[in-house]
């Protein structure tokens, strides 16, 4: 890089510094915002940041390392990524990814010579009810057909400013088919905060302990008592965390959620804070969803002139909160709440050692909430109409609804909102999924249902979901499923553990081996108790339920690997021995007996 | 299988440093009471060359080379039960480390591009195994029935292998024996 294009980038990262904050815990805000500005973080800006943050420059490399969205090297002025989830495949996302690069003249992760595009891969953008989706210097296309690939593959070459394209092509629709006690009427729902005040902090808490509200994320506390517990962990400060990191393949619900209602999220967050003695809190929202970040910038700083956000909120002294957006930068790990909070604070987002937990000691080791956003709306609902309102419809251990995100082999993908305890086949009747092979159930690291399990119900009793539900149709290869999830978890492993980072490398080796028809009977057992071994020594919730599909295949449709074992071995080498020896060969100039391996 | 009434043991060292069999014979005096029990057929410590019908194998190592390979078919077609015995034939161990750069790249700076180096020229001569384009851990080339870690494992922990694994025990390791740092 020339000298003076030097000085424009420390110029830039200067005035983002002064613009933004010097917090090292903005660490990763910035690198964001300077990928976006020179599609890739030079290292002059590394330097300037490290000498102003006062976090030294391996780490910032490491954070650049880390997340899917941040490079060390220049990508294209176009930077394309496809989204790679099954649901994108399923729906042609690999023969568009070929047009495109066709049509461009560029291979896949090459920024062309020129430099004007990139074109590659990223896990699920949670577009799955109007995929095939892809990223374009960050924002979100979707629907994508051939003719939209080629004209995108026009706007390309005579380098049309992103600014310029087709409007139509950013719509992002909300889809909502089916709407509940939490979804129906939402609108007409008072986004200010006067029942919270007249019931007070005590008696609000006292609605949602009634209410018997569970986290929304999957794993399920209750929520009142983790709000109790942050209330009543010491701590000079404490904070409440939106957990918008929406990174589970095939779910999208928390995307519509803050476009349609992202007035009820922020109230949620706000009562919390009200409740916990918090001053400050973030939404975390995915990188892949930056295409909302304008708009709920604009609803905060409404909130803010309506008195709802800021100092003495509505007038009573001593109330104050505000909320901060930060971005993610592609890194499913991030979901979890620990490194969520990890990356929060500006740092690569590897999970943390537990305890202590985040109520505890969370967000700079201070008492945190964090929460998914469904349960803040729906906590902001409790609030407002009462906790028996809410246990009106659900289960015994599951009250109220949940908000599923229904994708796949389906006539009508989109958002469907049911009672807990409603069966999945009832969902597959509403979403015209009939004749199913079989279903995904909270996305990748969830379940794999077979059509004799389709009467189980969507409950934290029996089927605890995240809300993610992607429908294989009778014609699909399940085999292309597992494969892309095993692809996806040694991706998406954070290292921290090395069940899961070892674990899920040794699983896609062996499931693609499978593919190949190279298997034996022999491998099948591996991947059984590497799978165990990860669900029973792997760290966090990512290590231990990534085998699930692989442990789903084996058990429930074990003819999708057995018919492509080898015929007649108990054991077969993870390689190609004589292939092997093959760049050895033409170093040498060998060719004699002993420079080749027979199949043993 | 076995003439002998003995159990057949054979040894071997693949891409390794011999530090398995160095540690194997810090098992000291007990060495005694183990060849009451065993026999060493093809091995370091016996110098036999030729592999003949064995009851277990022992091998250290990684797979490097054409050569390991055809030794480690022969051990696994001889030996019925075979145990990849420390770090490298577990894992690839250091020898492995060259995987994360091409073959040509290895070969150039030891043999042509390196500091102190006369005659420059890779090797061609095919007497010597071609080396394979990475070191892979054993169990990727033949069945592997025990995996008996560290770097090397103590002479304690191949004695309680060995001991239990002779007397036909299911084989438990203490803690100790498993602990390396």
């Amino acid at each position: 890089m020339p000298l003076s294009s030097h000085d424009t980038v420390k110029r830039m990262v200067t005035g983002l510094l002064t613009a933004r904050g010097h917090e090292p815990d903005l660490l990763l805000q910035h690198l964001i915002a300077i990928q976006l500005a020179y599609s890739y973080v030079p290292e002059i800006a590394v330097e300037v940041l490290s000498s102003v943050l006062g976090v030294t420059r391996s780490r910032i490399r490491a954070c650049v390392d880390f997340y899917a969205f941040l490079h060390a090297r220049p990508r294209g002025d176009y930077d394309v990524l496809f989204s790679d989830n099954i649901t994108d495949r399923m729906a042609g996302s690999e023969a568009l990814r070929q047009q495109l690069t066709k049509r461009l003249g560029v291979r896949l992760d090459q920024t062309r010579g020129d430099g004007r595009v990139t074109v590659s891969l990223t896990s699920c953008t949670g577009m799955c009810d109007q995929g095939p989706a892809m990223l374009v210097n960050g924002l979100a296309v979707t629907a994508l057909t051939p003719k939209r690939i080629e004209r995108i593959g026009e706007l390309v070459e005579a380098g049309v400013p992103l600014e310029h394209w087709p409007a139509k092509f950013f719509v992002v629709e909300d889809h909502i088919h089916r709407a509940g006690d939490l979804l129906s009427n939402a609108e007409k729902m008072s986004a200010g905060l006067q029942r919270f005040l007249d019931l007070g902090p005590q008696a609000a808490l006292g609605e949602l302990e009634a209410s018997v509200l569970r986290g929304r994320g999957g794993a399920g506390f209750t929520t009142a008592l983790k709000w109790r517990i942050c209330r009543d962990s010491p701590g000079d400060e404490r904070f409440v965390v939106c957990n918008a990191d929406e990174g589970e393949p095939g779910t999208f619900k928390d995307r519509v959620l803050l476009a349609r209602y992202p007035d009820l999220v922020f109230k949620g967050m706000t009562l919390c804070a009200g409740i916990i003695g918090a001053r400050k809190g973030y939404l975390y929202l995915r990188g892949e969803y930056r295409h909302m970040l304008p708009r709920l910038e604009w609803v905060l700083s409404r909130r803010r002139e309506q008195g709802l956000l800021g100092w003495d909120i509505c007038g009573q002294p001593g109330f104050d909160f505000d909320i901060e957006i930060h971005l993610g930068a592609g890194a499913y790990v991030c979901g979890e709440e620990s490194a969520l909070i990890e990356s929060l604070e500006g740092k690569r987002g590897v999970v943390r050692k537990r305890p202590p937990y985040p109520v505890v000691s969370g967000f700079q080791g201070r008492p945190t909430v964090v929460n998914n956003v469904e349960t803040f709306l729906a906590a902001a609902r409790i609030v407002e109409w009462g906790g028996h309102w809410f246990r009106g419809e659900g289960t015994q251990q599951s009250a109220g609804s949940k908000i599923l995100s229904v994708s796949g082999d389906v006539a009508r993908p989109g958002i469907y909102e049911y009672p807990f305890g409603t069966p999945v086949s009832r969902v597959l009747e509403d979403c015209g999924g009939t004749g199913a092979q079989a279903v995904q159930v909270s996305g990748a690291a969830g379940v794999t249902l077979a059509p004799s399990e389709f009467s189980r119900t969507l409950s934290f009793e029996d089927l605890p979901t995240s809300g993610s539900f992607m429908v294989l149709g009778p014609d699909r290869d399940l085999m292309d499923m597992t494969r892309n999830f095993a692809r996806f978890f040694a991706h998406e492993s954070c290292g921290f553990c090395t069940p899961c980072r070892v674990g899920n490398r040794l699983l896609e080796a062996l499931v693609e081996k499978v593919a190949a028809g190279k298997a034996s009977a022999y491998d099948l057992e591996e991947m059984r108790q590497i799978g165990n071994l990860m669900r029973q020594a792997s760290y966090c919730g990512l290590g231990t339920t990534a085998a699930n599909h692989v442990r789903d295949i084996l058990d429930k449709f074990p003819d999708t690997f057995q018919r492509r074992l080898r015929p007649g071995s108990d054991f077969t080498p993870a390689f190609d021995l004589d292939a092997a020896l093959a760049a050895a060969r033409a170093i040498t100039g060998r060719n004699d007996a002993g420079a080749h391996l027979e199949e043993a | 299988m076995s003439d002998s009434p003995k159990i057949r043991v054979a040894t071997t060292s693949l891409a390794g440093c011999f530090g398995c069999h160095m540690s194997f014979l810090d098992i000291d005096e007990r060495i005694l009471d183990l060849v009451d029990l065993v026999e060493f057929d093809r091995s370091p410590i016996t110098d036999i060359k030729q592999l003949g019908p064995c009851d277990l194998g022992l091998v250290e190592g990684g797979v490097a080379n054409a050569e390991n390979v055809e030794v480690l078919r022969e051990f696994r077609r001889q030996c019925k039960v075979l145990v990849a015995l420390g770090a490298c034939a577990v894992n690839g161990g250091i020898p492995a480390m060259r995987n994360a750069f091409p073959l040509a790249d290895c070969l150039t700076e030891s043999y042509v591009g390196g500091i102190g180096i006369h005659n420059p020229g890779v090797p061609n001569d095919p007497e010597i195994p071609l080396l394979l384009n990475k070191v892979h851990p054993i169990h990727e080339v033949v069945k592997v029935d025990y995996f008996l870690p560290g770097c090397p494992p103590s002479g304690d922990a191949i004695w309680t292998f060995l001991t239990e694994l002779l007397a036909g025990q299911a084989i438990s390791l203490p803690y100790t024996q498993l602990h390396y740092d």
